[in-house]
């Protein structure tokens, strides 16, 4: 074990997929010498030569065109795009290349040793442009799946089994907590299962679910509603798509009330799936409508971040609406 | 850039080839003069026989039929379409020197990535009628599993990407491809096709440059054949066509008259050894004219003039071929009708037998969209079977199955 920040973890995720396939290629703005603007890619061209670790042009519908291109040929492409805001020129690359491939073709050819890296969410006064969380458009895309780590020690896992998973991955990277999260992670090689929740703490009142930096959130709300004697049960989502049903289910039968928390605006968002899912589901064991606690529906203001965000106080103000209901 | 001795010292490297000049000038369009290569006239006349390509007897008769066939393929689809038999079609005509061309001067090794016009590329690897049918009438023994529009083709054995409707998307593709096949050692390259139209696309400008920049090795093959649908060339885009454009992005680039089998064919002959033994791509222009409608859904009166299409009717890349192996003595006219009647027969044939053929079973609905299928897509597939087997009579194509 080694103590490393969620940075250093995806460091080391990206070393040891390289050096254990030589068919691994990681490649996007700014990652080869200089290591990427976030540092994720450092020493991985001294390391793997200009062959496997390189810079490309700025243009991010052509890296994922290149890499479903890498990937449909059998090499196993990490393309990076250096903020999750400018992920769109690559929008039609990703719905209707990335994810159609194997489809389209009955199987024949496929995208699935692709993954895409993308640091993605706010907290860190980046304005409209670098603050996005856009898991939900990616979540709207049969064939395509997308992981969202919390902390260090899930982002090395998570990282290596999306790199062998055999279908297209989106790796959304909380980059609020890059250097903040800090944990023990294994040095050595190991995975953890996509389309799994993780539940962070047990509890008996309500559920409260979040994913990325979030998690954090709803655990300060969490420690509030401890002191009113408010039992919460906090599970991490990890994967959007495909999303595990089955563990928030076996929570909301037990604590028969949910919360829902994401930076993305509210309308549309993951949650709103999640919701509609649960109530389905869980009809009879509710005793609350399901609260979503989000972005407001503007853009990502700069000046008001700290209002538009989903923080734990407004998640707090829900636990307790939630439980009065 | 040549780096020229009399050029002062500069700091960065992205001046080094750069000449300073002190007189306000604007570079026009035109400076750099793009010719386009002939060795055919259109009276089937070689042109400079010295340059003449290496063409055996065997593979020029191959060239030929592979370009009669995907015509007489054109002629008979279209028909189907006209009586309903499939809901679209896509031909190729006034193109096949392009194509079967281009192909021919190619490995069966190298990967190719086409738009949806290129059907005589897949003729010439050796594609089958009944594969052809298959596909078009997405019944269950077409390898894509009925999943696309006709001429959607994607044959993996023969090295032939599976066609993606969006414009374009394939030309990055093609360079991520080509730089996959450069890095596991293999001797082989990527040809990517697309019209004039297409690279008005974002992707294409992507594409070109990423291959110049990583050193991929690929043919970026465009059939600039005067139309995008409707809109004509002149309000595509204003520069020298898109051979100026490869120059722009530091690409070796060669403008051939696209209805000309042998220059075509010396050209990508020429491209490949290029792009193999330096690791570069390489742009092909073919100058060629799209005889045919853009497809069964358009029609060519609303935005062409008849004599326009005469005049490029003089110029069919398959007369003009004709006319040389004629002058080779390799004509062999009874021979060539003898084979384009049995192809029309088999044609014909395969289509009646193709169009008989159900459709993949209900359960491959979900199938293919993951390596393997999640929950949920087992939950709707189960909910799905419930509905069709309730009301059967409205989903005649799965639910006896």
């Amino acid at each position: 074990m080694a103590k490393m920040n969620l940075l250093q973890a995806i460091n080391s995720a990206l070393i040891s997929s390289m050096e254990q396939d030589e068919r691994v290629m990681v490649f996007g703005e700014d990652v080869g010498h200089f290591g990427g603007v976030f540092r994720a890619t450092s020493n991985l061209q001294e390391k793997f030569g200009k062959g496997r670790c390189f810079n490309t042009p700025l243009t991010e519908q052509g890296i994922i065109g290149f890499a479903n291109g890498l990937a449909a040929q059998g090499s196993v492409p990490i393309a990076e795009i250096q903020f999750g805001d400018y992920i769109f020129p690559a929008f039609d690359q990703i719905v209707n290349e990335t994810a159609k491939w194997r489809y389209r073709s009955g199987g024949q050819f496929s995208c699935g040793t692709l993954t895409i890296r993308t640091p993605y969410g706010g907290g860190i006064a980046g304005g409209h442009y670098h603050s996005q969380s856009p898991e939900a458009f990616f979540a709207h895309i049969p064939g395509m799946k997308v992981v969202i780590p919390r902390n260090p020690y899930q982002a090395k896992g998570l990282l290596l089994s999306s790199v062998r998973d055999d279908n297209p991955v989106l790796f959304m990277e909380p980059k609020k907590i890059y250097r903040a999260s800090v944990g023990e992670v294994p040095e050595t090689d190991y995975e953890l299962l996509l389309g799994k929740a993780d539940v962070v703490k047990e509890g008996t009142d309500i559920t409260l679910l979040a994913w990325g930096a979030q998690v954090e959130v709803v655990e300060k709300a969490a420690m509030m509603a401890e002191k009113d004697s408010i039992s919460c049960e906090i599970i991490d989502l990890q994967s959007i798509l495909p999303w595990d049903v089955e563990t928030v289910c076996e929570s909301v039968y037990k604590t028969n009330r949910l919360l829902i928390n994401h930076e993305a605006p509210l309308t549309g968002g993951f949650a709103s799936e999640i919701a509609a899912t649960i109530q389905q589901e869980c009809f009879l064991y509710l005793e609350a409508p399901i609260a979503r606690v989000c972005g407001l529906d503007t853009p990502y203001p700069l000046a008001h971040e700290k209002e538009y965000m989903p923080d734990h106080l407004k998640t707090y103000e829900a636990i307790k609406r939630t439980l009065d209901y | 850039m040549q780096n020229k001795s009399n050029k002062l010292p500069q700091e960065r490297n992205h001046l080094s080839g750069v000449e300073i000049n002190h007189k306000v000038n604007l570079i026009e369009n035109g400076l750099i003069d793009i010719p386009m290569l002939q060795l055919l006239d259109e009276h089937g006349k070689e042109t400079n026989p010295k340059a003449t390509p290496d063409i055996a007897e065997g593979l020029a008769n191959k060239i030929l039929t592979s370009m009669e066939y995907t015509r007489l393929l054109d002629e008979r689809m279209i028909g189907s379409q006209r009586q309903g038999r499939i809901s679209f079609y896509l031909a190729c005509k006034g193109e096949e020197a392009a194509i079967v061309g281009s192909a021919a001067a190619l490995s069966d090794d190298d990967m190719i990535m086409s738009q949806y016009r290129e059907q005589g590329a897949l003729v010439f690897r050796g594609y089958k009628t009944e594969q052809f049918m298959n596909q078009m009438f997405s019944n269950q023994l077409d390898p894509n599993k009925g999943r696309q529009m006709p001429i959607h083709y994607g044959d993996k054995a023969l090295n032939f990407m599976t066609i993606s409707s969006p414009l374009g998307t394939q030309i990055p593709q093609a360079s991520g491809y080509a730089y996959g096949q450069k890095m596991a050692g293999k001797e082989a390259i990527t040809i990517c096709y697309f019209g004039e139209g297409a690279a008005s696309e974002g992707d294409f400008h992507a594409g070109l440059n990423m291959a110049a920049v990583l050193n991929c090795p690929a043919i970026f093959f465009c059939r600039n054949n005067g139309y995008a649908i409707s809109t004509p060339t002149e309000e595509q885009f204003a520069g020298d066509g898109i051979a100026s454009r490869g120059i722009g992005y530091g690409v070796r680039t060669i403008r051939v008259d696209g209805n000309d089998v042998l220059a075509v064919f010396a050209a990508t002959k020429l491209a490949r050894e290029i792009a193999l033994k330096e690791a570069c791509p390489v742009l092909i222009e073919a100058m060629t004219y799209r005889l045919a409608a853009h497809s069964t859904s358009d029609d060519p009166s609303g935005y062409r003039s008849k004599d326009e299409e005469a005049k490029w009717q003089q110029k069919d890349p398959i007369e003009r071929f004709k006319k040389w192996l004629d002058g080779k003595k390799w004509l062999n006219e009874p021979a060539l009708e003898a084979y384009k009647s049995n192809a029309r027969e088999e044609i014909l044939a395969a289509l009646k037998k193709a169009e008989q053929v159900p459709v993949n079973p209900l359960e491959d609905i979900i199938e293919d969209v993951y390596d393997t299928p999640p929950w949920h897509l087992k939950k709707q597939l189960s909910e799905l079977q419930q509905h069709v087997a309730k009301y059967p009579q409205h989903y005649p194509k799965t639910s006896g199955r």
